[in-house]
Formats: C-alpha cells, sequence, structure tokens
C-alpha cells in the first residue's frame, strides 16, 4: 500500500475548487492524479505517485528505471483499476 | 538472484554484498519496517546474499495486517448494508474478518468497489447522489495525505454521502514499542522510504538517540535495500547510533509539508489498536471533530461487533519479528494465500505471503 509509481506530469489544471489536479502518463497508462502535494511540479516533470497523489517529484533517468524495475516485478497491476472519469471519457470518443 | 540480474544491476548490487561481508564481524539484528521492503528482500533473495550473521526481522509495515479484525467485520456488515458503495484498495478486499472478506461479501451482492486514489471515492459519490459512498481509510503516514485530501475535498464540494471508515497508523510509536520490550532483538531500523517522503525523519531522531540505534531511510528497489542494509551495518560496527538517509533522492528532513499541512487539519493522533500486537498509545491518526460527519463507524450503526481471530494465527509474532512465518504450524497447510488464517498472508505486502511466494517455507 506504500506502492510510489513514477509517472511524467502531460497536463495540469485547476478544480472548480482550486485544487491542482493533473493527468499522468505511467508508460502510456493515463490516470488522473492530484497535484496537490507537489505545488511546484509543471508539465514534462516527472512524479512519485502514490495512491493517486504525487509525493514527490523525481527525475527523468530515475523515473525510467524505477517504473521498469517495478514493471519486471509485476507491482503495476493498481494502473489497471479504472477511475470514474474513465468511462465517461470512453462514452464521449 | 533473479530480479536483481534483470534489473541489469547485478554487478552493483554484488559490489555492496561484498562491502557488506568485509565489514560485518559480529551477529546483528536488523528490522525492516515496511512489508513493501519485506517483498523485494525476499523476492529478490537479498536475504540469502547476506552473511549469515546477519538476520532480517520483518517488521509491522504492513497497514492491511494491523488493521484491526472488528474494524474488517464491521466494514464488511457495512457494505452489506443496500443503501452503501463500499469502495477500497485491492489489498483490503481478502483480508480475511472473522468469518469472511469484503471479496465474498461483495459475491453475495454487497455493492464492493475497488478504486485507485480516495478522490475517485469522492467522485463516485458526486455520480451516485442517492446513495451512500464509503472509503475504507487504513494505511500508515504515506496514505494519510490522500485520505486526508477525500475528506477535505469532500467538504469543500458538499458531499455529504461520503464517509471514511478510518484506521490510520503511525510508524515511530511502533518502532518505540518494539524497542522498549524486554524481548526486543532489533539492533537497527531500515525506515520506510515513502512514510518519510511525507513526514521527514527529523521525528525518528529522538528514537535513535535514546535507544542508542542507527536508523537509516531506505528506499524500495534492491539496490536501495542493499546500500541502506550497508549503512545500518556500518554504523553498528562502528558503534554509532542516529538517522542516517538513504533516500535522498525522495526524502528530505522535513518531508512533505502541504501533505503534512493537511493531514494535521483534518486528522488528529489517537490511541490505536493493532491486529495482532495490540493497543500502542497515541499511534493512529483519526478524524477531528470538526470532521466527525464524514466518520463511518458513527453513521452507520451496525451493532455489536465480536470479533473471533482464528486461534491457530501466530500473526502478532510475525509482526513484531518474534517469529518467521515458516515457525508456524499452519504456515502452507491451513494457511495459504487462498485460505489465508491471518492478514499477513494475502496481502502485497505481508511477511507470510512473501515466505509462500517465494519458498521460504523450508
Amino acid at each position: 500500500m506504500c506502492l510510489g509509481v513514477p509517472g511524467k506530469v502531460i497536463e495540469t489544471q485547476e478544480d472548480p475548487l482550486g485544487m491542482t489536479m493533473g493527468r499522468v502518463s505511467f508508460g502510456g497508462i493515463v490516470k488522473e492524479v492530484c497535484l496537490a502535494y507537489t505545488p511546484d511540479v509543471e508539465v514534462g516533470d516527472f512524479v512519485v505517485v502514490h495512491v493517486g497523489f504525487a509525493i514527490s517529484k523525481i527525475d527523468e533517468e530515475e523515473a525510467h528505471k524505477v517504473f521498469e524495475y517495478l514493471q519486471e516485478i509485476g507491482e503495476l497491476q493498481e494502473l489497471d483499476v479504472p477511475q470514474p472519469g474513465d468511462t465517461e471519457q470512453e462514452a464521449d470518443g | 538472484m533473479r530480479y536483481v540480474d534483470e534489473y541489469r544491476a547485478e554487478a552493483e548490487a554484488q559490489k555492496f554484498v561484498q562491502a557488506i561481508k568485509g565489514t560485518v564481524t559480529r551477529e546483528w539484528n536488523l528490522m525492516e519496517v515496511c512489508g513493501g521492503q519485506t517483498h523485494t528482500l525476499i523476492k529478490s533473495g537479498i536475504d540469502r546474499m547476506l552473511p549469515e550473521l546477519v538476520t532480517l526481522v520483518h517488521g509491522p509495515g504492513c497497514p492491511v495486517c494491523v488493521t484491526p479484525l472488528e474494524l474488517i467485520d464491521r466494514a464488511i456488515a457495512i457494505a452489506r448494508r443496500p443503501e452503501i458503495i463500499f469502495t477500497s484498495f485491492g489489498d483490503m478486499l481478502r483480508v480475511p474478518g472473522s468469518k469472511t472478506d469484503l471479496l465474498s461479501a461483495k459475491s453475495e451482492g454487497a455493492d464492493v468497489r475497488m478504486v485507485y486514489s480516495p478522490l475517485d471515492s469522492v467522485k463516485l459519490a458526486e455520480q451516485n447522489p442517492d446513495r451512500q459512498v464509503v472509503f475504507f481509510a487504513v494505511g500508515f503516514e504515506t496514505t494519510a495525505p490522500p485520505n486526508a485530501m477525500a475528506v477535505h475535498a469532500a467538504q469543500q464540494q458538499g458531499v455529504d454521502n461520503f464517509s471514511i471508515l478510518t484506521s490510520h497508523v503511525l510508524v515511530p510509536p511502533a518502532m518505540e514499542t518494539l524497542l522498549s520490550s524486554p524481548d526486543n532483538q532489533v539492533q537497527g531500523f531500515l525506515a520506510a522510504g515513502h512514510v518519510c517522503a511525507i513526514m521527514g525523519y527529523w521525528e525518528y531522531e529522538p528514537i535513535a538517540e535514546k535507544y542508542q540505534v542507527p536508523i537509516v531511510v531506505t528506499g524500495f528497489e534492491p539496490l536501495d535495500l542493499l546500500q541502506g542494509i550497508f549503512m545500518t551495518l556500518k554504523a553498528l560496527e562502528e558503534g554509532r547510533w542516529g538517522v542516517e538517509n538513504q533516500y535522498a533522492r525522495l526524502v528530505v528532513r522535513e518531508g512533505n509539508q502541504p501533505a503534512q499541512k493537511l493531514m494535521g487539519q483534518v486528522f488528529e493522533t489517537c490511541d490505536r489498536k493493532w491486529r495482532g500486537i495490540g493497543e500502542i498509545p497515541m499511534s493512529g491518526y483519526r478524524l477531528k471533530d470538526e470532521f466527525e460527519h464524514f466518520d463511518a463507524e458513527k453513521r452507520f450503526d451496525v451493532g455489536a461487533i465480536e470479533a473471533q481471530e482464528a486461534p491457530e494465527c501466530i500473526a502478532g509474532e510475525i509482526l513484531v519479528g518474534m517469529k518467521k512465518p515458516h515457525e508456524c504450524t499452519a504456515f502452507g497447510t491451513k494457511c495459504k494465500p487462498e485460505h489465508p488464517l491471518g492478514a499477513p498472508m494475502v496481502s502485497a505486502e505481508g511477511a507470510c505471503a512473501a515466505y509462500f511466494q517465494y519458498g521460504r517455507g523450508e
């Protein structure tokens, strides 16, 4: 439950109440992630994400290394869990 | 060795193994606090690469394992109510309660759903205004800021049909409980990297000083763990104590300030019962009074819960490192991942599951 998965921030937006949210790509799987705890993050940065929250920035090379490792040991199942927005998108598309 | 090979870092791993062998002159017991680290250590075979003088004691850092049995029974009772959508991370679903688990309740008709993020539960509540959405908010300090944010967001957005069933636990009080026990064997700690990414490591400094133990903040990949083990052993051999940081690429002494700030707004520390271990003073978080209406335990009365542990299960002794999983008479026979007696056999962070999966049963 303390797993941290590195990913790339591909979009940031403020939700209506001012909380910074973003879309983060984990090797192509895109999740909606809360960026409120990493206020200085910008599009293109890499972050370590725990249960849908960025908890820290991480450099790109390190991010790739850790992601590949997690992939190799099969620790990325959590990325398969759908999010409430996913079905809407499919319906839209 | 397999996974270390695959990590393409064998040469570097060997460098640390040699350094460890060159450093150790006597017996040492180290505890890795986090169950995620336990799994990496066993899976990558690091436990078998170390000199025989070094014993790794597996710690209580498995949130699923220490969640009180009564709370799991309560979760199941709440999930069975027809108005409820019960949401949880996947690893709680198969944890055995007294009689059954959440996944079985789901197969019997309860609306139990796995979510990626606690904020997704809030969104589900918004999308289902005629239902009550409950999130099972357990975990250590790493997971507390996301859960605090879910409650904060629900309040800000006026999502009244959202609540959490919570039992948060904290690492430092558990370490102190272990260290102050007359039976304690642990001489040095690997502290959990992601807990420290949130909390920093300043709160471990007085513990290291008081009990004169080295505590090394350590990451989760095999090389992180080997380096953390080396740093701890070097300190022990040199008679030093204090806190060192192996995981500096993610952890600073003060931790993540915005996360701590929001946790402080939503939660307050309280005494907490740990499954298998018992009550530890000031070792948990509960919702502050002003967020009381988001407390699922208060919102949904499911009557008195009489929890009953499986009598053969020795999870408590395993969680404090007094016994290894294979020393349990039920290990691999009556207790397997597909029919567990206790939580450490199902959790991705449970020591019993690691020993079973990676053949440490003999």
